[in-house]
């Protein structure tokens, strides 16, 4: 076993451990905080990918901004007393009926399918060429994002304020 | 990479996404949903990756799960100011509880 399976196999653990976490957690703070592990380990997996630049961004703009905006609304919401059953769950039964048939059928398909994989080559930074792209080909996507987050940013604030009755 | 293939990221990949999935069909708890959908975001975010290293080793896997990333985020932001609306409308966010448009 070479070490970058090893290495893997580490990341691969910390991260569903944490979803475990996040999945199962009898109190909402406690998932938000597994969540945050399930977050670093995927972007670890990121930069196990080559993906340096996209490790990176996972860790601003989901550890550093949702999960806080999470936690601020898990704060904002729900009463500290009432802790221990602030995150309770239905249908346990019928909902792991339903994800273990899709579980199983995703592996079959992943372990029957047959891909063309090239071996990939040494990682080199990446931040040169996604930023090429994002100025070449995929610059109208580019600039529809940026309205997206303007409306999501006035929407937010036109959905959360208080209503003031004039 | 040696001996690391592409099914590892693809089976990493599918038991996020269950886990995500699980969150969501049963959590009661609407910041608990949102929660389990960042899960499978993330999920589909190293299938992309994977894909784009293991595929011809350009640069637009990594482009897409940046607009996914994007996406997640103004999807937080909204999501969560819908929670807030509702926590101030029904002070709860218990979803079996919030079943009516108007109060």
């Amino acid at each position: 076993m070479s070490i970058t399976l090893a290495v893997f196999y580490l990341l691969a653990a910390v991260t569903v451990v944490s979803a475990l976490g996040v999945a199962l957690s009898r109190s909402i703070v406690y998932s938000a905080f597994a969540l945050m592990g399930a977050l670093l380990g995927v972007a670890a997996i990121f930069v196990l990918l080559g993906a340096d630049f996209l490790g990176v961004v996972q860790l601003l703009v989901y550890v550093g901004g949702i999960l806080v905006l999470t936690l601020f609304a898990v704060m904002l919401t729900h009463r500290i007393s009432d802790v221990n059953v602030s995150n309770r769950a239905v249908g346990r039964g019928a909902g792991l009926v339903v994800v273990g048939i899709v579980l199983v059928w995703m592996l079959q398909v992943a372990r029957k399918a047959v891909w063309v994989v090239k071996e990939p080559g040494p990682a080199a930074p990446t931040t040169y060429g996604v930023g090429q792209a994002f100025l070449t080909d995929f610059v109208l996507p580019f600039e529809v994002a940026s309205i997206v987050l303007l409306a999501a940013l006035v929407g937010a604030i036109v959905v959360s304020r208080k209503e003031v009755k004039a | 990479m040696g001996d690391l293939g592409l099914h590892h990221f693809v089976g990493l990949s599918a038991i996020l996404f269950a886990l995500g999935l699980y969150c969501v069909l049963t959590r009661r708890n609407a910041i608990g949903i949102l929660m389990g959908i960042e899960l499978v975001l993330n999920s589909a975010n190293i299938n992309y990756v994977a894909f784009a290293r293991y595929g011809n080793g350009g640069y637009d896997g990594q482009v897409f799960a940046i607009f996914v990333i994007m996406l997640a985020a103004a999807e937080a932001a909204i999501g969560l100011a819908i929670v807030l609306g509702i926590y101030q409308s029904f002070e709860t966010i218990d979803v079996e509880a919030t079943d009516r448009l108007r109060l």
